[in-house]
């Protein structure tokens, strides 16, 4: 079982954000960086199945050098090898990240029995990139997974509604995107950290493409302005709100 | 034209899609609607309520359940017959799903968790980022738009307009669309009430500050007696305290109760992301700088496990 998962750089942002002066990003200065969370799932997806049925798990990313860091951090977790296709440092529009990551995963040898990404980017969340590359790779496609078992060739998949699941198959060799609760992700073992020290990382320039969907500049959205209303401290304050739970209708 | 793909779910139509119709509507040209697979043409009544004066609805025998690169298939077909100006759907998994197949059969652009659409060349589009927290504003090379609405950006808004005229037509599908299919379904984790987040008006939902699954009954009980739900944080899933179904945020669910009850949940901003559309939000919470506090409409500073029992019996009273 030959498994590859594509990764993303995205800052660690907390609580609150703050934009560059030119507002075309985030103030990364005083951040660190990870990958997403659904993304943190998808390794150990890989991992879990590389263990099971033996094979390889390979990592694709695209973005600057410095995504190198992210790499070695999930090969620490039990990655075999990686890959950097490496940017300029600008955030490519959708259409041309599948398009680079399709051309990278068409160079591999190993013909990937299974393609995991994350069901979304914490950062942009464009819902699109891997439906791209499961269309230019001819390959079936089941986004938002919450569990997952391989059997006899086909991805056994069940994804999460409002009115319960949704059970759905793919012949192998497929794509799926998963969701954060498909599993627990593990933390780094210390001799998996020294071996991801040496664990190969194919590093490949990547040529931009002219972007069609184009970000000009970000702005923060607005919160309440007003902030909260304090009704009081611990029980005493409770008379207080059922005023306000009658107020607006909730009795 | 615009052309508004309207999900629905074997006939039950997606409330999102009201609000996607409205999006629409706000973009000053005819609207046109369709749905994919035949249970969907009970929905003509409403859609033609919410604006469209036709609704194409894509019918073919393979197509039996929600199907999403047959739906793109099918969009696809039907752009190439109508030339829409643009294709539009609930920013819903399943919306960006159908859409995502549609921009991948064209190669062209896609925009998605849109709050502002403005049609020209290029089309220009305000867009969610950080689930909400940053708007980008962003330019779409394509003649055709495809673009989703952020969900809870716009209000529903009926057009007090007639029932639309349904058009049936049959997508020309190859093998490898309909591989990808609903195959079976289960009611999934029960929960109390048989209340979903998504449609809850009263949504009581724990954090850290819950401190372990036992602290959860006081949560429920008000829930309960307010005939809402329980929520959380991605903390509490976490850490096993509650069922992955019950997550709130940018990972779990996005909701929009009436009202929403923070308990001990300090807000970062993957949890502000799921649930700062809520109508009146309540704070209960032991620290006055919460990061919630700056999204909340009301606070009571105090520990939950003493507040909390206090409001449920109040509520109780109150309630008669």
């Amino acid at each position: 079982m030959d498994v590859l998962v594509c990764l993303k750089r995205v800052p660690l942002a907390g609580g609150t954000l703050i934009l560059t002066p030119d507002a075309k990003d985030i103030e990364t200065k005083h951040l660190g960086f990870g990958i997403s969370p659904h993304e943190e799932n998808a390794v150990e997806a890989g991992v879990q199945l590389v263990e099971q049925m033996g094979g390889t798990l390979t990592l694709l990313t695209l973005g600057p050098s410095d995504a190198e860091e992210q790499l070695r951090a999930q090969l620490a977790i039990g990655a075999t090898r990686a890959v950097l296709l490496e940017t300029d440092g600008q955030e490519w529009d959708p259409q041309g990240t599948a398009a680079a990551l399709v051309d990278a995963i068409k160079a591999e040898e190993t013909q990937f029995d299974l393609i995991i990404f994350g069901a979304e980017s914490v950062d942009s969340a464009g819902y699109q990139i891997h439906v791209r590359v499961a269309h230019a790779l001819n390959r079936p496609i089941v986004t938002n997974v919450k569990a997952m078992k391989i059997e006899n060739g086909v991805a056994s998949c069940e994804r999460v509604v409002a009115t319960g699941r949704e059970h759905y198959e793919a012949p192998l060799p497929a794509i799926v995107t998963v969701r954060d609760g498909l599993n627990i992700p593990r933390y780094p073992s210390v001799p998996g950290r020294m071996q991801a020290r040496k664990k190969p990382v194919d590093m490949k320039k990547a040529e931009p493409r002219v972007p069609k969907l184009e970000k000009l500049n970000l702005t923060i959205a607005p919160s309440k302005s007003t902030g909260a209303e304090i009704l009081g401290n611990g029980a005493d304050a409770v008379p207080a709100l059922v005023e306000v739970l009658k107020k607006i209708g909730a009795l | 034209m615009i052309l508004v793909l309207v999900d629905h779910d074997r006939g039950e139509l997606d409330p999102l899609s009201l609000r996607a119709l409205t999006a629409a509507r706000k973009l000053g040209q005819d609207i046109e609607a369709v749905v994919i697979g035949k249970d969907g043409a009970g929905v003509a009544g409403v859609v033609g309520e919410y604006g469209a004066k036709v609704l194409h609805v894509a019918t073919h025998a393979d197509i039996t359940d929600y199907t999403p690169q047959a739906s793109g298939r099918a969009l696809k077909d039907l752009v190439e017959k109508l030339n829409p100006a643009a294709v539009i759907a609930a920013g819903s998994p399943r919306g960006n799903e159908q859409l995502a197949h549609l921009a991948a059969f064209l190669d062209a652009p896609m925009a998605s968790d849109c709050s502002s659409i403005t049609l020209g060349s290029p089309h220009v589009v305000q867009r969610a980022r950080w689930a909400g927290n940053l708007i980008e504003e962003a330019n779409v090379h394509s003649p055709l738009l495809i673009a989703s609405i952020f969900p809870f950006s716009t209000e529903p808004e009926s057009a007090n307009a007639g029932a639309a005229t349904l058009s049936e037509f049959q997508p020309i599908l190859e093998a490898s669309d309909t591989v990808v299919r609903v195959l079976s379904r289960d009611s999934g984790e029960s929960k109390s009430g048989g209340v979903t987040l998504t449609d809850a008006k009263v949504i009581v939902s724990g954090g850290r500050g819950v401190g372990g699954p036992e602290g959860f009954s006081k949560l429920e009980e008000l829930a309960a007696l307010m005939e809402g739900t329980v929520g959380c944080s991605r903390v509490v899933t976490a850490s096993g305290w509650r069922p992955h179904a019950e997550q709130v945020g940018q990972t779990g669910s996005k909701v929009a109760p009436d009202l929403y009850i923070a308990c001990g949940i300090s807000g970062a901003m993957q949890h502000i992301a799921g649930m700062k559309n809520s109508k009146t939000i309540v704070v209960i919470n032991t620290d006055p700088e919460a990061p919630i506090l700056n999204y909340a409409d009301y606070a009571i500073i105090g520990d939950l496990h003493q507040v909390l029992p206090a409001l449920t019996s109040a509520v109780r009273e109150a309630k008669g």
